[in-house]
């Protein structure tokens, strides 16, 4: 099933200045539920403009954007003369019923940030309250829920985020930079969004806060079943954690599919100025030199399995 | 043998805690020489001491302990002139993470003037450097844009530009590469060994990918502030345990050998920092399998 579908999406940057720049180009992609779905492409591809789409925090230039079949940026001018024929409305007065159209439109739209959660490039930079417990309690605080229901959903957050529930009552700005990316994290998870957008989760961090980091979203994902959109600039970690990958090129989509199918693609990925995971570069030059390996190899586990199949065989050849 | 570009003795550094708070010690005793010309890698988990070395070397920071000596200035004394300080910092440029940081000016090339200028460069000499440094970090069609209107990785490149238009002997770059894409990250590397190789500018390069520190002439490993282990890529990849043990990866390549080695495949072990490498080695095992299968 598709979550969200992006129609003809163009986005552009100071349009009508010398500095005009077409940030998306004609971009019409679908993203499949419940699953992680991986977004790669060089600097400057448009990655960063796509997942500020994606929750209406900008509207594109053109085109349209879908949430679950829904037009996210229709207006109350486009939506008013479906909307009166709606049996809800259709007996008010008219101008009771644009009323109520409004306000549902504006609670709609309200509600399209804590549907579609969107964690920033370093979103540590964002937190700001006294203690870890405010910070992450701020987004489901806003969403109107009762004291009650914000504490069941902050002591979740932490669940899925890994960190002990003692850091609750510190401070954010005394935690290590990875715990914070954690925090805000679970800041945005605590609202419990249907889609979770991540924008270079673990960039800057150690090995272990990048892996810390991705447990964390994995968690939530397979609880809840949501849907992850997740930019990342390395491979390794595209096919470690991602289902499925979109790569884009100058505000282009160059490659939509399983993680398989866009590996595969060795020559695409070169042309777009990506790098295919060293264990895969690494199996291409044993294939080259003659070692009979499979061609689907992303991950150094299976490779580890595969070489060790490999040798078994020849061994028990002897 | 000539003077270490960089000579550190037990250098120690406590960030002191404010109001009332405990302080933090952050490197205990690091003692390490660094020749001119030599291209350094530092790993180590976040915390490990990695930046606060970095910054002791430019003397953003004061060592607490120990001695320190960088491009013949004893920073270890508190005693240095505000002249010795400019000398210094030229001599010695730093490269940070977070390019928004760094960057002042609201025009690309105006941004890469910024040092230079300030070292009171002449004119024609300014515009060479300017263009030079753009050029060396493939951003010289940019040089009319305003700064925030670029990419992070681009914004980077800039940074880098201003320092390399310094004309310094050695760059700290402290996680500089971070934020960039693949094909930024190789011209940024790309530029470093070049200027390296060429230039003979030392070069520390602070990075938690461990692909990056795989280029260096020496890899250097902190924990908790302390050497941990310092070899050549293949001596530190070799020991992925005791990296794993502090939080730290090796190159995927590097993984399989280790992970094959544990199965009893008899994989030699010996080369595991490059494709080319690791390569070699496995296909000699598995070409051995075969003759004696033949």
């Amino acid at each position: 099933m598709d979550k969200i579908v992006l129609e003809q999406v163009s986005y552009v940057y100071g349009a009508g200045t010398p500095f005009e720049k077409k940030a998306l180009d004609n971009v019409s992609l679908a993203i499949q539920a419940n699953c992680i779905t991986g977004v790669i492409g060089h600097t400057g591809s448009g990655k960063s403009t796509m997942m500020m789409l994606l929750n209406g925090l900008s509207a594109p230039t053109s085109g349209k954007v879908y949430l679950d079949g829904l037009d996210i940026n229709a207006s109350f001018k486009e939506l008013l003369p479906e909307w009166l024929k709606l049996p809800e409305y259709a007996n008010m007065r008219k101008s009771t019923a644009k009323k109520a159209i409004k306000t549902e439109l504006a609670k709609r739209k309200k509600s399209l940030c804590f549907r579609v959660g969107l964690v920033m490039q370093y979103p540590e930079y964002q937190l700001f309250e006294e203690t870890v417990y405010k910070d992450i309690a701020y987004g489901p605080k806003n969403m109107g829920l009762s004291a009650e229901e914000i504490k069941e959903r902050v002591y979740e957050a932490i669940r899925f985020s890994g960190l002990d529930e003692a850091i609750l009552q510190k401070s954010p700005f005394d935690l290590s930079g990875g715990q914070k990316r954690r925090v805000a994290i679970a800041g945005v998870i605590a609202m419990r969004p249907e889609v979770l957008v991540l924008d270079e989760p673990a960039a800057g961090l150690d090995p272990r806060g990048r892996e810390q980091i991705f447990e964390e979203v994995c968690r939530y994902q397979k609880a809840t079943g949501s849907t992850v959109i997740m930019v990342s600039h390395s491979m390794e970690d595209m096919a470690e954690y991602c289902r499925n990958m979109i790569v884009l090129a100058n505000g282009k989509v160059v490659a939509n599919g399983s993680c398989q199918e866009v590996f595969s693609n060795v020559s695409m990925l070169e042309e777009t100025g990506l790098d295919i995971p060293q264990i895969t570069q690494l199996t291409r030059l044993l294939q080259a030199r003659g070692l009979a390996l499979p061609g689907d190899i992303y991950t150094v586990d299976r490779a580890v399995a595969v070489l060790k199949d490999l040798y078994r065989t020849e061994k028990g050849n002897d | 043998m000539a003077e270490p570009f960089i000579h550190a003795e037990n250098l120690a550094f406590t960030y002191k805690g404010s109001g009332g708070a405990d302080d933090i010690p952050a490197l205990n005793g690091i003692t390490l020489d660094i020749q001119k010309g030599e291209f350094v890698a530092i790993l180590g988990h976040n915390g490990s001491g990695k930046s606060t070395f970095a910054k002791l070397l430019n003397l953003i920071l004061e060592p607490t302990g120990g001695t320190l000596s960088v491009a013949g200035f004893d920073l270890s004394k508190g005693d240095l002139s505000e002249d010795d300080l400019i000398a210094l910092r030229r001599r010695v440029g730093m490269v940070f993470q977070n390019p928004d940081n760094q960057l002042v000016a609201t025009i690309v090339e105006d941004d890469v003037a910024f040092g230079p200028e300030n070292l009171g460069v002449p004119m024609p000499e300014l515009r060479e450097r300017v263009d030079e440094a753009l050029a060396a970090v493939g951003m010289s069609e940019f040089s009319q844009r305003e700064p925030h209107h670029l990419s992070g990785g681009q914004k980077q490149r800039v940074a880098i530009a201003g320092i390399l238009a310094m004309k310094p002997e050695c760059v700290v770059f402290d996680e500089a590469t971070a934020m960039l894409d693949p094909v930024g990250r190789k011209e940024v590397l790309d530029t470093i060994r070049r200027l390296n190789r060429e230039d003979g500018m030392t070069v520390i390069h602070i990075t938690h990918y461990m692909n990056e520190a795989a280029l260096a002439d020496r890899i250097v490993v902190l924990n908790d502030g302390a050497i941990l282990m310092q070899g050549t890529p293949d001596e530190v990849f070799s020991r992925r345990n005791e990296l794993r043990a502090v939080g730290l990866e090796v190159p995927q390549c590097a993984e399989l050998i280790h992970r094959l080695r544990e199965a009893g495949i008899p994989v030699s072990g010996q080369s595991v920092s490059s494709l080319e490498g690791c390569a070699e080695q496995i296909l000699k095992c598995f070409a051995k399998e075969g003759r004696d299968n033949g």
